[in-house]
This record gives C-alpha cells, sequence and structure tokens, in this order.
C-alpha cells in the first residue's frame, strides 16, 4: 500500500490534480438535491461515454466509402465475433442518449434550473441537444442503407428550398451533385470529428459551470430567484445543510447511470442491431424510406403540413424554436422556480409531450403514404362480391386493377391515404360517385383519362353496392321526382321557387 | 508625461507577431475555403451536366412509361452502386418522349409508376402524379422533373447529373411541364 501511495504521490507532484479533483468531488451541495431527480445529466454523459467506446470499436471495422459502407456493416454483424452486439449497443446507445438528454432538459425546465445565474448552462444544453440530435442523424447517415440514402435525399429536398442559395447548399451539404461517395465521407467527418469534438467541448464546459456554480436547490414554491440576493442564499443553504457531493449524492448517480447501461445493453442484447436494410443503390426504387425512431415525428409533420406551410415551417420552424429555447433564460431569469406554481411551464412540456408522442405513433402506420402493394395484395372481401350482378363484380375488378385499395381500405385492409369505402354509398349517390371517380377532389387525383365509360359504369355499379345491409344508399330526391313525373312538367317553373 | 504613449520593445514585437500570425492565417484560410467550397464551385455554369444515354428507343415501347437507369456522368471512385441512377421514360409517340426524375418533388423518396391508374405514386407521404408528370394529389407543389432529352443515331440521351431537388438548379428549372 505505501508502494501505490509513493507512486501516487510521484504523479500528483508532477500533475498536482488531486487538490482540485478532490475539491470538485466534494464540492457542498444542498441536501435535498441529492434526489432521484437529478441523476438525467449524470446518465446522459454516461451514454456518451458507451458512444465513444462503442464508436471507435465500430471505426476499426466500418469502411466510410459509399461503395464498401454497406458490406463492412454486413461483415460487421455477420462475420466479426460479436460485431453485431457492438453494433446494436452503439444504435440503442444512440436511442437512449436522446430520450436521457430530452427528459434533462425537461427536468432541468421544470425545476427552474436555467434561472440566474445557469444560464449560460442551459444555453450550452440547448447546443448539446442540437449536437446529439445531429449526432442521431448522422449516425442514421453511416448506417448507410436505403433509409440512409433516401433520408439523405430529404435532408436535399428541404435544404434546396433554402431561397436563392438552396442549390448551392445541396451542393455543400453533398459535397457535389449526387448522394455518392463524397457525402458519406462528409457526414462520417460530421459524425465522427466535428461534433463529438465539439461535444466533448460543450459537456466539459457544461459540467465545470455545474461544479462551480453549484447544483440547483430544491425548489421551494414561493422562493423566488433574485439577481441581487439569490447567490447569497445559495451560499448560505449550502453552507447551512450543505453535504460533500462525494458520497452523499453521488451513489445516486452512479446506480442509475448504471442501471441505464444495464438496459442498453438488455436492448442490444434482446433487440439487435438497427438494419442496416436494403442496398444503397437507387436504381432499387422499391423502397419506403422511414427515418429512425427519433425523426418520426417530422416524418409526421412533414406530411401533415398543408403545402402552402411547408417551406416556411419547415425553414422557421427550427430558428424560431432553437431561438426561444436560447433566450428562455434571459426572458425568465428571475422569480418562481417550481413547477408547483408554473402552470404555464408544466402544461407547455406536457403539450410538448403530447404532441411528440402522437406524430411519432401516427408515423408508425403513416395513414398518408398509399399502400403500394394493396392492389395486388388485398383481395375484395368475399362478402362484397356475394349475391352482385356481373356488371357489380366487373366493378370489383376495376376497383382493384386500377389501384384504388392503394388509398383506400375496403374490410380493414388498403391505403389509409383515403376514406374507407366500406360504406361509401351511404354517403354518396349515384351522380356523386360518377363525379368523385371521374373528377377527383378533395385530393384525389381524376381518373376521367383513366378509366374507359364502362370500367367507370361498372366502378360505379360496384361501388353503390357498398353499404350496410340495414340502411339504404344514399339517394337523389329530386332525381326520383324527375323520374316518376317526368321532366316536362317540371320545365317552365322553378323547381326551388314559390308556388 | 500624462499624454505620452510608451511603446515597449516586447510589446511592439508582440503587436508584430499577433500581425503576422494573422496575415498567414488569411493567407491559409484562401485555399481553404476554396477547397471547402469546390462541391459548388465546380458545378457552375453547368458543368456537373452532360448527356447520358438511355438505350436505344426500341427499348421503350410507344404509349408506355419504363424505368431506365443510367451511371451518372460526374463519378469519384468510392461512390460505388450511388452513382447509378433511375428515371422514368415515358415514349409519347413516334419521337415525342417525357424522361421524369425518380425524385417525388415533395421530399425526394423514389415515385413508382403504376400502369393499371395512369399515375405516379410515392410511398414516402402519398405525392400523386399523372402519367405526364403534373402534381396529381399529396404534398407536393410542382411537377416531377424532367430531364432535356433528344434522340440520336436510334439512341435516347438525356441531359443529367445533379440530384433533381423542389428547390432544384436553374438547368432544371427553366422547363415547365406541359400540363403544371
Amino acid at each position: 500500500m505505501r508502494l501505490i501511495a509513493k507512486i501516487g504521490q510521484w504523479f500528483d507532484h508532477r500533475l498536482r490534480l488531486a487538490a482540485p479533483i478532490r475539491e470538485a468531488a466534494e464540492h457542498p451541495i444542498p441536501r435535498k438535491s441529492s434526489s432521484w431527480f437529478y441523476v438525467f445529466g449524470s446518465a446522459a454523459f454516461t451514454v456518451f461515454l458507451l458512444q465513444v467506446v462503442t464508436g471507435i470499436l465500430l471505426a476499426l471495422i466500418y469502411v466510410p466509402s459509399a461503395a464498401e459502407a454497406w458490406n463492412s456493416l454486413q461483415a460487421l454483424n455477420h462475420d466479426v465475433t460479436l460485431g453485431w452486439f457492438i453494433r446494436a449497443l452503439h444504435g440503442w446507445g444512440s436511442n437512449f442518449m436522446v430520450a436521457i438528454v430530452l427528459i434533462h432538459m425537461a427536468q432541468v425546465f421544470l425545476f427552474g434550473a436555467y434561472k440566474f445565474p445557469r444560464e449560460l448552462t442551459w444555453v450550452l444544453g440547448v447546443f448539446l441537444l442540437l449536437m446529439t440530435l445531429g449526432m442521431a442523424f448522422t449516425g442514421q447517415v453511416l448506417r448507410f442503407d436505403q433509409d440512409a440514402y433516401w433520408g439523405l435525399g430529404i435532408g436535399a429536398s428541404i435544404a434546396s428550398r433554402i431561397p436563392f442559395a438552396g442549390p448551392a447548399v445541396v451542393k455543400f451539404m453533398l459535397g457535389g451533385p449526387i448522394i455518392a461517395g463524397a457525402t458519406l465521407s462528409r457526414f462520417f467527418t460530421l459524425h465522427v470529428f466535428l461534433i463529438p469534438g465539439s461535444l466533448i467541448a460543450f459537456v466539459s464546459l457544461h459540467i465545470l459551470m455545474v461544479l462551480t456554480l453549484g447544483i440547483n436547490e430544491w425548489p421551494m414554491p414561493g422562493r423566488l430567484v433574485k439577481r441581487t440576493t439569490y447567490e447569497r442564499e445559495y451560499h448560505e443553504l449550502t453552507k447551512r445543510e450543505g453535504e460533500p457531493f462525494v458520497p452523499y449524492g453521488v451513489w445516486k448517480d452512479m446506480f442509475f447511470a448504471g442501471l441505464i447501461l444495464l438496459a442498453v445493453a438488455a436492448c442490444a442484447l434482446y433487440f439487435g442491431p438497427f438494419g442496416p436494410t436494403g442496398r444503397p443503390d437507387p436504381t432499387i426504387i422499391q423502397t419506403v424510406p422511414k427515418p429512425d425512431y427519433f425523426f418520426l415525428w417530422l416524418y409526421a409533420v412533414l406530411s401533415l403540413l398543408p403545402p402552402s406551410l411547408e417551406t416556411p415551417a419547415v425553414l422557421i420552424g427550427p430558428v424560431v424554436v432553437i431561438l426561444g429555447l436560447l433566450l428562455l433564460p434571459f426572458l425568465s431569469g428571475e422569480g418562481e422556480k417550481s413547477w408547483r406554481r408554473r402552470p404555464v411551464g408544466v402544461l407547455t412540456v406536457l403539450l410538448i409531450a403530447v404532441a411528440f408522442g402522437t406524430f411519432t405513433r401516427m408515423a408508425e402506420f403513416a395513414p398518408w403514404s398509399p399502400h403500394m402493394n394493396a392492389w395486388s395484395g388485398d383481395p375484395v372481401p368475399e362478402r362484397m362480391i356475394l349475391h352482385t350482378t356481373a356488371l357489380e363484380r366487373q366493378g370489383a375488378l376495376v376497383f382493384q386493377v386500377k389501384q384504388c385499395r392503394n388509398c383506400h381500405a375496403l374490410g380493414g385492409t388498403g391505403g389509409d391515404r383515403g376514406p374507407a369505402l366500406d360504406s361509401v354509398a351511404v354517403r354518396l349517390t349515384h351522380d356523386q360517385l360518377v363525379r368523385q371517380v371521374i373528377q377527383g377532389g378533395g385530393n384525389m387525383p381524376t381518373y376521367g383519362k383513366n378509366l374507359s365509360p364502362p370500367e367507370t359504369t361498372a366502378l360505379v355499379a360496384f361501388l353503390q353496392t357498398l353499404h350496410p345491409s340495414g340502411q339504404a344508399p344514399a339517394r337523389d330526391a329530386s332525381r326520383e321526382v324527375v323520374l316518376e313525373e317526368g321532366p316536362e312538367k317540371l320545365t317552365g317553373k322553378d323547381p326551388n321557387g314559390p308556388q | 508625461m500624462p499624454n505620452e504613449i510608451i511603446v515597449t520593445r516586447r510589446g511592439l514585437l508582440t503587436k508584430l507577431a499577433v500581425l503576422f500570425n494573422g496575415l498567414i492565417a488569411v493567407a491559409l484560410a484562401v485555399p481553404i475555403v476554396q477547397f471547402l467550397l469546390s462541391a459548388i464551385t465546380r458545378g457552375r455554369g453547368n458543368a456537373y451536366l452532360s448527356w447520358v444515354p438511355l438505350g436505344a428507343v426500341s427499348d421503350f415501347p410507344e404509349g408506355e412509361t419504363r424505368l431506365a437507369t443510367f451511371r451518372n456522368p460526374y463519378v469519384t471512385p468510392t461512390d460505388g452502386k450511388t452513382a447509378d441512377t433511375a428515371c422514368w421514360v415515358r415514349h409519347i409517340g413516334s419521337d415525342q418522349f417525357q424522361v421524369f426524375a425518380i425524385n417525388c418533388m415533395h421530399l425526394g423518396c423514389p415515385v413508382r409508376w403504376f400502369p393499371q391508374s395512369g399515375l405516379f405514386m410515392c410511398p414516402c407521404h402519398g405525392g400523386v402524379y399523372y402519367r405526364d408528370g403534373a402534381r396529381a394529389s399529396g404534398p407536393p407543389e410542382r411537377a416531377l422533373v424532367e430531364y432535356p432529352w433528344k434522340v440520336e443515331k436510334g439512341q435516347i440521351i438525356i441531359q443529367a447529373g445533379e440530384l433533381p431537388t423542389p428547390g432544384g438548379s436553374a438547368a432544371f428549372n427553366r422547363r415547365t411541364p406541359p400540363c403544371a
């Protein structure tokens, strides 16, 4: 033991790090701040370390070349011993990191920890969130498969809409005129050098500020933050009831971080790595690209926005959100910290969480996308063609062959882009059906040019059979009057006019 | 001596050293920025575009729309399969063609042609186009991009080389689709 102590002393005589490390470890924290609510920051840091380690391991095998990347991922998955597990750890680590950073941010917001004097810690945190999302997106590109290729196409399409500079920005982003070798090299540089380098610098400053300014005290309703008195009050609080971070607070952080690592490993083991999906060959067009989990909400938003609002929303929206987050501590740097007395803040967090959840859920089944194979894969339910005439059956055939199923569901299968047609005859009369089929409208293409008159007649005859057995199909009352009384009775006088 | 400015030798040398390094930094920044922006500057004046063959006219039966592929004219050694590009060739009649980019004008996903309904459909957000490329429904704001084409020695050739995007480069946007 004495030898170890001696070696330690030899090093510290030269490094002089023992004193500042001890000081940092034993910095006083308010007693109530050694709480299970305060463990998310250190957990995010721990997952970041896991990402660094697994990332370096993957880089031993991965080849950042558009021609070879996909093959090297296959080698990792299938040939390299436990390559699949390291990939799975990195992929699940990424999901956990985004989730924990978001939870950390919500907690910091709800506990008012962004207020004076911790504004800069929050601002750095906003940049850390953006970098985390940047890592998630560039990492998805490095998993160079069909989703990555078309994901880049989506990125390029959005960037191209920037006024004036759009085409130049696209070429700068892609490193050339198309998504190809230079693009992957570029995103590799971002994912492996630029963003992680900045992350390490920002994380260091972020943690340093937590140490120098002290951890946020447990917010008490009614204890208001004032610039003039806060620091003196905090100092008195830590003096009166402060405890050294090690060991009073640290064990909760360590247990939680360990639990998270265990959860990442369990997910990696059970679910395995993400992809890669098909080879990134743009001539293979039988693909349905979808972004990774944490960008699914965006996928939903992009399809639900009205077309005219999309470009402004995509270009201006992020700027507004980021500016709002950056300005938050300067707009409400003082006052109430406790979430118990900040109903607007709590509702904002809830609203954002519910919105993200809803969009993500919607994106999982993507009701706006046509089912590309419904017309050839989903048969018309048998009961719908029982006891039908030859014409109606011919209509069912037209319905199937003309890919109506890709957007319209029958019997619960088929696309959700347009309304389900199980009872369309109740909603639309014969004339309305004909008009809708031929002219489209309400986001339906016009089929007039693609259907011959006999096909239209057959199709409408089939659609008119689609009503519940106990419910009569819609009818056009005025048409019946004309047919019963004869048109000559109606001519000469306005049917809607005074009698 | 209230207004006297004291210039020490060390102070002056430090300032000169800062200036010296500043000049060198600027001199180095010029090639660095040129290198960084080369992807943009290289493509000035449509330099990325050239004429590429899609195949014999006889490969594209009249009245049909078929998938064709070509190797992008501008390639780098690490491109692999990514430089292969697909496009839809519509042979209207005699020597009249339309060549559509594969990319949906909403967010660039690959559209698929359905001859039975005569529509292009996009699997991502439900963009739909008519047989002439005009927008039919869904979120896209404009028609499919058309490549300039011509027929030479029985071959159909198109002018291509850049990823077609909704913001698009001038070369593509000059052409307004016939039915848009």
